[in-house]
């Protein structure tokens, strides 16, 4: 493993340009993942997560552009590169897993024939072998029987059985970087937990560096060794799980945390944080959690909304709570 | 799947024994075939010989079982016009249609498909865009109207088209073409052109609308995601999965070519089962009618069973005798 990050993000800014002025649904998003290491990202529907995902593979759907910021894969920028350069690399060097195993396979192909269409797009062998290589990738998401089952179309699999075929195609070319996004949202909860399993034990087995997308803060427990929490296009908090659950330093990651029931926090009565995420196009001025955050000062509603470099370093926020500071009960 | 397929032949059949039903009554209840054979100087002797020689003179059910029974044969007695066997008209003019509709069929099918992907793909691009403006004309105009435009432009001014008529032919014994002589061809650009520009607008705008949807679906996503090339998306994941649904549709839609086709041959004088069928109509023709309007039914509810067979080879998640236990 050496030092450099496989996924280095440097202020990411996407914009959607609409006719009642510009939006910032990812504003200044700064984050590194390593080899082997699952970031956790959270945070509540529309924060951001979805956006962040898709800019990072080149997967942005107009209107919606990066407008600035850096993306370094393996320390080699991909801004700039040619459109079928970055192609290349989506499933190469990065690799994504949608919500829905319902939808994300084509139903009217064979899972061999997509697994191969990968294989032979990207590596450099033959019919036979890239057919084995199908075979070997279902076996090791743990589909049973996988030299049958190679010839099986999407419906003939039940619903967390597809989405193990969905990540052995994801991971079917070998590549550095999986962004999963909400991989289990759509599953039963008997199964979530399996597929949180696997994609940890892949991410250790082979040195893949993993962005867990999820609102599911048990999900981060589970699997994350970072995570950074997204409120408003922005994140709010970034630090190592542990420390992060145990002891938020953001009002808003300590809201959240007091409104998940987590079993390693004891029984504790769940508070919900009070209001709504604004809208992009109502974002309040200064920080975007003042009108929510019962330690808002003058400084929030005025000064330029907190990024984590200009404070401390974990959170975006002028007044971080400290180990003592509890959310009031 | 059998099982299916078993039902489907049923309901083709029932569908075939209401046409009949209706042809059949036409025999009964409409105008006088006695007055348009024989004309004015006629003796009661002359009517008589005739109405029995038509089968006139026998009761309901027995004409209508006779007529079923004639029927599948392909027997549809004596044209009151000609005098001849139906059956053997129909069989003279049928090339002549049958040639038409494939040929319009094909264009409308293979350029419709083509269209229909190339606006898809190209959505913003000016030309897709200036396709789209041209085929809204295409749909809005009636047939007749494109047929009489065509015939003004390439007939009447550049003089390069034939305006009426089939052309040379080849007889092969069993079958007359156009398509072996050069004038045959001529002919034949037209009218072709004519009877598929309706169908073929209809098709490209629905294999563009659907190709548009399938182009937002999560698998096409996820495909991107995988680095597989554009290519390969829209010919290999979006078009199959386009066509499922634009099959049904187009089946139809080729099937009325046939019925179209009375008025292009009408405006083209076109020697098929169209214009025998408007001619028939003048005369109360009923036999010629009542053959012609089984024929078209028959092709109707074959190309049916055709599309939905169709349907079973291209969407495997139909084809329930393959899956192999879903868990
Ligand atoms: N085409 C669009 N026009 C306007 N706003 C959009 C558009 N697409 C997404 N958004 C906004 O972008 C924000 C981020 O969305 P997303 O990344 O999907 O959130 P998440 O994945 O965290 O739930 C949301 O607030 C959403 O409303
Ligand atoms: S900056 Fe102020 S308003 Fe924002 S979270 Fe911190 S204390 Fe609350
Ligand atoms: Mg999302």
């Amino acid at each position: 493993m050496t030092d450099t990050p496989v996924l280095s993000v440097h202020d990411l800014v996407v914009e959607i340009p609409t006719r009642h002025g510009v939006l910032r649904p990812v504003d200044n998003v700064s984050y590194d993942i390593h080899a082997g290491e699952i970031l956790g990202v959270v945070g509540e529907s529309g924060a951001g997560k979805s956006m962040t995902g898709n800019a990072v593979i080149g997967l942005l759907d107009r209107p919606a552009r990066i407008v600035s910021g850096e993306i370094l894969l393996s320390g080699q920028p991909i801004q700039g590169l040619k459109r079928d350069v970055i192609r290349k690399l989506r499933g190469k060097k990065m690799g994504m897993i949608f919500q829905d195993p319902l939808t994300s396979l084509n139903p009217l192909l064979t899972v061999g024939d997509q697994l191969t269409e990968t294989i032979l797009e990207h590596l450099k062998v033959g019919q036979t072998e890239a057919r084995k290589r199908a075979i070997a990738a279902l076996e090791e998401v743990g589909i049973p029987a996988a030299a049958q089952r190679i010839n099986s179309y999407p419906h003939e699999f039940s619903g967390g059985m597809r989405q193990r075929v969905v990540i052995a195609l994801a991971l079917c070319a070998e590549p550095d970087l999986v962004i999963a996004d909400e991989p289990t949202t759509a599953l039963d909860v008997s199964v979530q937990a399996q597929i949180v399993a696997l994609l940890k034990r892949l991410c250790r087995e082979r040195g893949v560096a993993v962005m867990l997308v999820t609102h599911d803060m048990g999900v981060i427990a589970e699997a994350a060794d970072r995570v950074a929490v997204m409120y408003a296009g922005r994140l709010a908090e970034l630090g190592p799980v542990r420390e992060v659950l145990t002891q938020a330093r953001h009002p808003y990651t300590a809201g959240l945390m007091a409104s998940t029931p987590l079993a390693s926090q004891g029984r504790k009565r769940l508070r919900q944080i009070p209001g709504s995420m604004p809208r992009l196009g109502a974002l309040p001025t200064g920080c975007a959690f003042h009108p929510r955050c019962e330690f808002a000062q003058d400084k929030c509603r005025q000064e330029p909304g907190p990024t984590i470099d200009r404070c401390d370093g974990r959170a975006a926020c002028w007044f971080p709570l400290t180990a003592k500071q509890e959310v009031s009960a | 799947m059998l099982a299916y397929i078993i039902r489907r032949v049923a309901q083709s059949i029932l569908v075939l024994l209401v046409v009949g039903l209706v042809a059949f009554a036409m025999f009964r209840f409409v105008g006088d075939p006695i007055d348009n054979m024989l004309g004015q100087e006629r003796t009661q002797a002359d009517i008589e010989r005739l109405r029995e020689q038509l089968g006139l003179d026998q009761p309901f059910i027995v004409q209508y079982w006779r007529f079923l029974e004639q029927a599948i044969q392909g027997n549809f007695g004596l044209s009151y016009r000609q005098g001849r066997p139906v059956s053997d008209i129909l069989i003279e003019r049928l090339p002549a249609t049958l040639e038409l509709a494939v040929v319009s069929g094909l264009m409308a099918l293979v350029g419709g498909i083509a269209l229909g992907i190339f606006t898809a793909i190209r959505r913003r691009g000016v030309s897709a865009n200036v396709i789209m403006t041209l085929s809204l004309v295409g749909v809005s105009l009636p047939t007749f109207l494109i047929g009489i435009l065509l015939i003004y432009l390439f007939s009447v001014e550049l003089g390069w088209l034939p305006s009426f008529g089939r052309g040379e032919v080849t007889d092969l014994g069993w079958w007359t073409t156009g398509f072996l002589t050069e004038s045959g061809l001529k002919a034949l650009i037209l009218p072709a052109i004519t009877l598929g520009l309706y169908q073929m607008t209809l098709i490209m705008r629905l294999v563009r609308t659907e190709m548009l949807e399938v182009l937002r679906m999560d698998y096409v996503r996820f495909a991107r995601a995988r680095g597989i090339r554009e290519r390969a998306i829209n010919f290999r994941h979006a078009l199959k999965n386009t066509l499922v649904p634009v099959i049904t549709i187009t089946g139809l839609q080729l099937g009325s070519i046939i019925a179209f086709a009375i008025i292009t041959e009408t405006v083209f004088q076109w020697p098929g089962v169209g214009l025998l069928f408007i001619n028939a109509i003048q005369f109360v023709d009923i036999p010629v009618m009542a053959a012609y309007l089984m024929l078209i039914s028959v092709m109707f509810v074959g190309i049916n069973l055709i599309v939905d067979m169709l349907y079973f080879a291209i969407d495997p998640r139909l084809r329930a005798d393959r899956t192999q236990g879903g868990h």
